[in-house]
C-alpha cells in the first residue's frame, strides 16, 4: 500500500512521518514518532488512556486517522510539562495519590487538561463528566476527581 | 415505580498471605560506595505501593533516610526469590524479609563505622539523617557514606544483608483436621447503601462506612489510597463485571469494555474510612497490609443491602438489573424489609 506524507504539530515541534492508509494516530505516535505517554488500552474508544488534544480538542488517538491530523497541532501528555517543572495537574495528581498503575493517568491528564482550558474552576459534577470516558481500574476514581478540583484551584490546598 | 434504600453490613475475618505456612519471600539489601543502599526483591509492585512501604521499612531498619534506600524490583531472573504481589501478602512477607536483610547489612555498617571510628559497634547508633555516632556523644560520628566509602576502599567489606521470610509449616491433626491456616489476620466492617429500582431492577451506590483493621498503617495514604480504591473495585465485582455476562458459552461473554462493564467516574459514592491500628506480633514494624481485603466486604455488604431494599436474595455476581427485576417478579413485587 502506498504511503502518505503526513506533517503536524506534535507538542510544538513540527513532524513528518509516512504512514500507511489506515494508520491511527495512536499508532503513529507511539510507534514513528516514538511518543509513549498515549497508552493502548482497548484500541476502540473505550477506555480513554490513548486521549490527545487536537486543535485543544480532547479526542481518542485510537480512533482517528492519522490522516485527519495533517496540518493540525497535536498535544499528548508529553507536552505537558512546564520546562524542568511538572504541569500543575501532574503535581495535584502526585499529591492527591491519582495513581497507582498509573496506566490510565497520561488520558486522565489530557482530559482534565481539555476540562481546565475550557472551564478554569469547573464543579465536581463536572470534572466527573469530563473523566467520564475514560477508565481507572485502581483509584475508585475519588482522588483523581480531587485532584482536578485541587489544581483547578490554583494549587491552594482542598479539604 | 418506586426506589426502595436499603442497607446492609459485612464483616471480613482476613488472613494475610497463603494459608499453611510457607510462603517464602526473599531479599537483598546493599550499599552503594555513595553511602545509598538498594534492597533488591523480584516482588513486583502493581501500584499498590510497595516499593514505597519497603523502602520505608528498610530505611527505618537501616536507621538511615529514606532519601538514601533504592528499591529495585526489576527482575524475577535475577532478584531474590519471592512468591509474588498476591494474597495481600506483600507489605508482611516481603517487608519482613526486607527488615531481615536490612537487619543484617546495618551490623555490617555499625562494624565498618566501629572501625572508623576505632569504638565497639555495641555502642553505636544511628540519628536517621545519614550518621552513625557514638551513644552520648554525638559530636563522635561518620556519615554512612564515609562508612560506605571506607567499607568498599580500605576494609574491604560488603555492606550488606540477606532476608528471607518463611512461616512455619502448619502440621494439620490427622484425627480433628485442626491446624493454623495463618498467623495474622486482618478485619473489616463495612456497611453498604443502595437504592434499588423496583421497575428497571437497577441498584445505585448511596454510600459506605467502613472500618479496616489492618496492623500498623506503614504509610497512611498509600493505605487510604488501596482502601478507596479497593471498595470501588468490590461495588464493580458485586454490580458490573463478569467475564460471561448471560450466558455460560464464552463466546457469548464481552469483548470490549462496550459489554465488560465497569463503574465509571459517575457511578462512585461517598464512603467514609476509619483504619483501626493494632499491630501484628510478626509484622513488619506491625504491620498486615490492605490487600485484597480492600474489596472483599463490599460485594456481600451490597448484596445484602439488596435484600434489605427489596427483599430478594441474589447469590450469584455480579448483581445485574436483570436478576433483580427476575427475582422481584418471582416473588410477586418489592418486599422492603425492615431498617435497621
Ligand atoms: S485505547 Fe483509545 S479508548 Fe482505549
Ligand atoms: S491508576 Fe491504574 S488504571 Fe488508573
Amino acid at each position: 500500500m502506498a504511503k502518505t506524507a503526513l506533517q503536524f504539530q506534535h507538542n510544538g515541534r513540527d513532524v513528518a512521518i509516512f504512514v500507511d492508509g489506515g494508520t491511527n494516530l495512536l499508532v503513529a505516535l507511539r510507534e514513528l514518532i516514538g511518543d509513549m505517554t498515549p497508552k493502548f488500552g482497548c484500541g476502540q474508544g473505550g477506555c480513554g488512556t490513548c486521549s490527545v488534544l487536537i486543535d485543544g480538542e480532547l479526542h481518542l488517538s485510537c480512533l482517528t486517522l492519522a490522516e485527519t491530523v495533517a496540518g493540525r497541532s497535536v498535544e499528548t501528555l508529553d507536552g505537558i510539562k512546564e520546562g524542568p517543572n511538572l504541569h500543575p495537574l501532574q503535581r495535584a495528581f502526585a499529591d492527591n495519590f491519582a495513581a497507582q498503575c498509573g496506566y490510565c493517568t497520561p488520558g486522565m491528564l489530557m482530559a482534565a487538561k481539555a476540562l481546565l482550558n475550557r472551564n478554569p474552576q469547573p464543579s465536581r459534577a463536572e470534572v466527573v463528566e469530563a473523566i467520564s470516558g475514560n477508565i481507572c481500574r485502581c483509584t475508585g476514581y475519588e482522588p483523581i476527581i480531587n485532584a482536578v478540583l485541587a489544581a483547578a484551584s490554583g494549587g491552594r490546598a482542598r479539604a | 415505580m418506586t426506589r426502595h434504600r436499603g442497607r446492609g453490613i459485612a464483616s471480613v475475618n482476613y488472613p494475610i498471605g497463603m494459608n499453611l505456612g510457607g510462603d517464602p519471600s526473599q531479599a537483598l539489601v546493599h550499599s552503594n560506595p555513595s553511602g545509598k543502599f538498594t534492597v533488591a526483591l523480584s516482588s513486583i509492585d502493581l501500584g499498590q505501593g510497595m516499593k514505597s512501604v519497603t523502602r520505608q521499612i528498610c530505611a527505618e531498619t537501616l536507621g538511615v533516610p529514606v532519601e538514601d534506600v533504592y528499591v529495585d524490583t526489576a527482575d524475577s531472573d535475577t532478584g531474590p526469590h519471592c512468591m509474588g504481589s498476591f494474597a495481600s501478602r506483600g507489605t508482611h512477607r516481603v517487608g519482613n524479609a526486607v527488615m531481615a536483610a536490612a537487619r543484617e547489612a546495618r551490623g555490617v555498617m555499625m562494624e565498618a563505622a566501629a572501625e572508623e571510628l576505632e569504638v565497639n559497634a555495641a555502642d553505636l547508633d544511628t540519628d536517621g539523617r545519614g550518621n552513625i555516632h557514638v551513644k552520648g556523644a554525638p559530636h563522635r560520628s561518620i556519615s554512612t557514606k564515609d562508612v560506605a566509602i571506607a567499607a568498599q576502599f580500605k576494609q574491604g567489606k560488603t555492606i550488606s544483608g540477606r532476608g528471607i521470610f518463611l512461616v512455619p509449616l502448619s502440621d494439620v491433626d490427622p484425627e480433628t483436621g485442626e491446624m493454623s491456616p495463618a498467623t495474622c489476620y486482618a478485619h473489616a466492617c463495612l456497611v453498604a447503601e443502595v437504592e434499588v429500582d423496583d421497575e428497571t431492577g437497577e441498584v445505585d451506590m448511596v454510600r459506605m462506612d467502613s472500618a479496616y483493621e489492618l496492623g500498623r498503617a506503614l504509610n497512611p495514604r498509600l493505605v487510604e489510597q488501596q482502601l478507596v480504591g479497593g471498595a470501588w473495585m468490590g461495588v464493580s465485582h458485586a454490580l458490573y463485571e463478569t467475564p460471561e455476562p448471560y450466558y455460560p458459552e464464552p463466546v457469548h461473554g464481552p469483548r470490549d469494555f462496550v459489554e465488560y462493564l465497569m463503574p465509571g467516574p459517575g457511578d462512585i459514592c461517598p464512603h467514609d474510612i476509619a483504619v483501626l491500628e493494632r499491630p501484628a506480633p510478626d509484622g513488619p514494624f506491625g504491620a498486615k497490609g490492605p490487600g485484597e481485603m480492600c474489596a472483599n466486604p463490599v460485594l456481600p455488604a451490597v448484596a445484602n443491602a439488596i435484600f434489605n431494599a427489596v427483599g430478594v436474595r441474589i447469590d450469584d455476581l455480579p448483581i445485574t438489573p436483570e436478576k433483580v427485576l427476575r427475582a422481584i417478579k418471582a416473588q410477586g413485587g418489592a418486599r422492603p424489609q425492615p431498617r435497621r
